[in-house]
């Protein structure tokens, strides 16, 4: 599976590993000797300078011991990287299989190598290390990139399903095992129920995101998605919170001795320590977030200000024990939103894409810490208690499927079917996280740590591989049963059309949520939290210079790409048309309903697609860009033909054009004046340099020919778009709110919107396509805004 | 009360509705007069948005409306972010502005937006007489057929398709290709030879496919 993707850097890679190999095969004496700490072996590398004489000068030498650590460690991280590479390189296995299958084998690989050339690991991983270092990126992630509004819409859903399955899971496994414990067959007699109850507890931590990727392709409902990110986002915290409350439990009490009291003592902890968590991350956000308010200085630490008080948020919650996890996850959640509209464009781009890295990196490292450990010699083999897992782990999580979301359907107005249950009780693969959890058990507490170890290590390896393998056809073969294949063209054309519609006229409503507290939220947010919280008075030029960047950058994309070569229809086209309507073959049918199916635009998704281990332009994106050139192309030609609107008086013959419209309606007469006024003031500006569209375009249509002489300058192509709209309404009062806007350049006439004004329309689009869209469409809307609260739309690209 | 008032609705007006009755019941006293009134009341179909529903979608007119003058104009639609990047963003902005019409008070905005209401099951069986709901069936066709029709002929021609073709496919389709297209879907749906699709047409292609469930907005209930 994986071979393939591994073939095309092996050469690289075995270099690698064997240049590693000789390293180790020369210092592994040593090695074995000095215990493997770098501060230790640092004081034998002085000591050994001082002491001995040295009997000349060596002109080389070997210090493997005083690099090995950071060595391997980037060693390893390397080959992760290169697995990665090849892995994406080839288009089929990304589809094929999660990510997650490739990290496990390049570990394994790993695993092999150290364990052949016997080699003494660097102790990566280790109970501090881990909860110190390797977790919070992970969760920091997974809390930044979760999509804020489907989450908070189904938050009852999500915490029932994350918190209720965690538990039932946890506590199902482990009642279950240790049912299978009491017989004596199977000489597990010394495991007891509390160490049963841990092992369930780890075994929850499922991370069903990294097979997200897999079924992607098939269209998920966004529910599903949102279902899934959410139990991924909690579940690693509810984990984490039940496994510390069992060894706490574990290290207080004999088995025999917990009473009633302990076990309500700790749901008491339990509810707790998450509530904590979770509060100690909002207050630390909302601090950050305040923060970046006044960085515009010094934009380089931003990111730092970013990543400093998430980890601040982890480490203060640590300290009180409270969930730790739970607490970086807030404080993402809600720093997330300010920030990015805070931060300058470098900084979001830097600060999302650290954070990817930072987690990739610990994820790797996990994976490789279990691939090493697989390959090693402590493990301890029970069939009974390893098949028993596998098992259990399968059925209670279906019922945990089955049984909560039967409940949790009575209450919602989209029920989710048996066909999405399916979807998601598939989709619980373990991860990293459980292996973290029983590699950490402590001995002391646990003789039988070892069979916990490999146990884990099985469920893991089967839930990855095949599960992960498998789902991608499951989903498939559930989609395809119920799609009907063979739709007309007809058919297909105005399905979309109606999606289309619907989403359009959605989005003329408004997102609503079903809470009434939302929006009550978005209210207070609206009136107090903002004004604290964002940045005020963004200084203009820096927008001018921002707006400018934009415009050439995007002229640039688009003379690059070669613009929409063959967007008009000619009137010859019209003239070709034939009485007779040819007959076509099947064949011919189907080919033409599988380019209609391609090419049609997809319709605008509310979630984003969430890739676990890469940050993917949108292809939303492209579409968004097509469509905005196009109706930018519609306006200019109606501004070529001196009617302003596309709802002006008919040029003439009903040529068929790519407008949305034919001209209809009459103008009303006094709009006219003012349209021809504005065209006047195409050279005043001289700010900009105008940008053309004809010279590169490769076919010369008569419209571009057209378009050549006259070179509209973009700035004047929005002033002559919006009075005719909006500008006569507009009363005084209004352009003393443009506060933003207001360039004694400019005309007077209203280009800008004070940012307040602004959100009320933008508040709802925080996902990127439709920013990124009204980012465009402020440059290209024939009659809207311009420039919709620039910097935040910029923040989201 | 008198007949259905086809007058644009003044903004001091429709809050007097509501303060006066304050409930949707009083909107829609106002809105349909009092002999449909009782008509519709007897008929659950007809029953439109709640009260809460009204509500909400009265605070996301005003907060479109910029002008503040209790009426949108097309300008305020295009503001809608995701109307523009929406390759039928213009067209179903006009779908909210009557016939030659330049502004839509809120009665408007509700009469096209109640197009959209869910239809439930116990509607379905319908009472013969009354007047027909505007989220049947046929009437959210018809939404969409106008989509198509610009020009009010109750026919699709082949140059209204071409344009809907052209603005819902990408850059990659030639011309020759999506006239080919167009060609074939009216050639399927075409049934009395005019090349053309007439709303019957419309309707009969489209009988396997759920509009109901596409073509309904859940909040709308």
């Amino acid at each position: 599976m994986g071979v393939r993707g591994l073939v095309p850097f092996c050469p690289w890679n075995w270099c690698l590993l064997l240049a590693t190999l000789q390293c180790c095969g020369a210092s592994s004496e040593s090695n074995r000797s000095t215990d493997s700490s770098a501060q230790s072996e640092l004081n034998v590398r002085f000591a050994a300078a001082s002491s001995q004489p040295a009997e000349a000068i060596s002109v080389f030498t070997l210090d493997y011991d005083y690099v090995q650590i950071p060595y391997e460690v980037t060693l390893w991280i390397l080959l992760a990287s290169l697995a990665k590479i090849g892995f994406h390189l080839n288009r089929r296995l990304p589809r094929l299989m999660p990510e997650s299958c490739l990290l496990i084998l390049v570990g394994a690989l790993v695993g092999a190598v150290i364990f052949g050339t016997d080699h003494k690991s660097p102790p990566v991983m280790d109970s501090s290390i881990y909860f110190l270092y390797l977790l919070p990126p992970i969760v920091l992630e997974s809390g930044y990139f979760m999509p804020t509004r489907p989450f908070f819409e189904n938050l009852g859903s999500i915490l029932w399903w994350a918190g209720l399955g965690a538990l039932l899971n946890a506590f199902g496994i482990g009642l279950s095992l240790h049912l299978v414990c009491q017989v004596p067959a199977f000489g597990l007699g010394d495991v007891n129920l509390l160490q049963n109850l841990l092992f369930g507890s780890l075994m929850s931590a499922v991370d069903p995101v990294a097979v997200l990727a897999v079924f992607e392709e098939a269209r998920v409902n966004e529910q599903l998605h949102m279902m899934i990110f959410g139990e991924a986002l909690l579940n690693d915290g509810i984990s984490v919170v039940l496994y510390n409350i069992l060894i706490a439990f574990t290290k207080m009490h004999k088995f025999e001795g917990i009473e009633p009291v302990d076990i309500l003592a700790g749901c008491a902890r339990f509810i707790i320590v998450g509530c904590g968590g979770v509060f100690f991350g909002v207050i630390f956000g909302f601090i950050s977030a305040f923060i970046t308010r006044f960085t515009q200085n010094i934009s380089a630490i931003e990111p730092l200000i970013v990543f400093m008080f998430s980890y601040v948020s982890y480490l203060v919650a640590e300290t009180l024990y409270l969930s730790g996890i739970l607490a970086i996850t807030a404080c993402a959640v809600t720093m997330k939103k300010y920030v990015e509209e805070n931060v300058s464009q470098t900084s979001y781009t830097t600060i999302k894409y650290f954070m990817k890295m930072l987690s990739s990196v610990s994820e790797t490292l996990i994976f490789i810490f279990m691939g090493v450990s697989t390959i090693g010699k402590n493990h301890e083999w029970n069939w009974a208690f390893i098949c028993f897992t596998l098992v259990f782990c399968q059925i209670w999580r279906a019922i945990s499927v089955f049984v909560l979301f039967y409940v949790s359907n009575q209450f919602r107005t989209f029920p989710f079917s048996v066909k999405d249950q399916c979807v998601i009780f598939y989709s619980g693969v373990r991860g990293a996280g459980s292996f973290s959890l029983a590699f950490l058990l402590p001995l002391s507490l646990f003789p039988r740590k070892k069979l916990f170890v490999t146990a884990t290590l099985v469920v893991i390896y089967f839930t990855v591989f095949i599960q992960g393998i498998t789902v991608g056809p499951l989903v498939r073969y559930l989609d395809v049963r119920k799609t009907n294949k063979k739709e007309s063209i007809n058919e297909e054309l105005h399905a979309r059309l109606m999606d289309h519609l619907k989403a359009g006229v959605e989005d003329v409503c408004g997102q609503w949520s079903h809470y009434q507290v939302r929006d009550k939220f978005k209210k207070f947010d609206h009136k107090y939290l903002r004004k604290i919280l964002i940045r005020k008075n963004l200084p203009k030029s820096s927008l001018v210079s921002l707006y400018k960047k934009l415009e050439m950058k995007q002229a640039i994309e688009m003379v690059e790409s070669g613009v929409l070569s063959s967007t008009a229809f000619s009137t010859s086209h019209q003239a070709q048309r034939t009485k007779e309507t040819k007959r076509l073959s099947p064949e011919d049918v189907e080919s033409m309903r599988d380019i209609l199916t391609r090419n049609m635009y997809q319709v605008r998704q509310r979630t984003l697609s969430y890739n676990k281990y890469n940050l993917q332009p949108q292809t939303s994106e492209k579409q968004a860009k097509e469509i905005l050139i196009r109706r930018r192309n519609t306006f200019r030609e109606s501004m070529k033909k001196g009617h302003s609107l596309p709802w002006g008086k008919p040029a003439g013959t009903k040529n068929i054009r790519y407008l949305s419209f034919p001209y209809s309606s009459p103008l009303p007469a006094g709009r006219d004046m003012k349209v021809a006024e504005f065209t006047d003031h195409d050279g005043s500006d001289s700010e900009l340099p105008p940008i053309t569209f004809s010279t590169h375009s490769p076919k010369e249509s008569i419209q571009e020919r057209r378009w050549a002489p006259e070179v509209i300058p973009m700035r004047s192509l929005h002033r002559a778009a919006t009075p005719p709209h909006f500008g006569y309404r507009r009363n005084a009062s209004r352009e003393e709110h443009l506060g933003r806007g207001g360039r004694a350049i400019l005309r007077p006439k209203p280009l800008f919107h004070a940012v307040d004004e602004e959100f009320e329309s933008e508040e709802e689009s925080e996902e990127e396509a439709p920013a990124f869209g009204s980012l465009l469409s402020s440059e290209l809307r024939p009659g809207g805004d311009c420039n919709l609260s620039h910097s935040p739309l910029l923040q989201r690209k | 009360m008198g007949s259905r008032a086809s007058t644009l609705l003044r903004d001091e007006e429709l809050e007097e509705i509501k303060k006066e009755t304050g409930s949707a019941s009083g909107f829609l006293l106002h809105e349909l007069g009092e002999d449909n009134y009782q008509n519709s009341l007897s008929h659950p179909s007809t029953r439109e948005v709640s009260h809460s529903q009204i509500t909400r979608l009265y605070s996301r007119f005003t907060s479109l409306d910029k002008g503040e003058n209790g009426t949108l104009s097309r300008e305020d639609f295009q503001r809608i972010p995701e109307l523009a990047i929406n390759p039928l963003g213009d067209r179903i902005i006009n779908a909210f502005f009557p016939e030659g019409e330049d502004q839509v008070n809120f009665r408007g905005f509700m009469r096209t937006l109640a197009h959209f209401r869910p239809i439930e099951d116990n509607e379905k069986s319908k009472d013969v007489n009354g007047p027909e709901p505007l989220n049947s069936r046929s009437n959210k066709l018809h939404f969409a057929f106008r989509l198509y029709d610009l020009d009010k002929d109750d026919k699709i021609s082949r140059d209204e398709l071409l344009q809907v073709l052209r603005m819902m496919v990408g850059v990659n389709i030639s011309d020759e290709q999506l006239g080919s297209i167009a060609d074939r879907t009216i050639q399927e749906a075409d049934q009395d030879g005019d090349s053309a699709i007439s709303f019957t047409e419309f309707v009969k292609v489209l009988e396997k496919v759920d509009v109901e469930q596409k073509m309904s907005i859940r909040f709308l209930h």
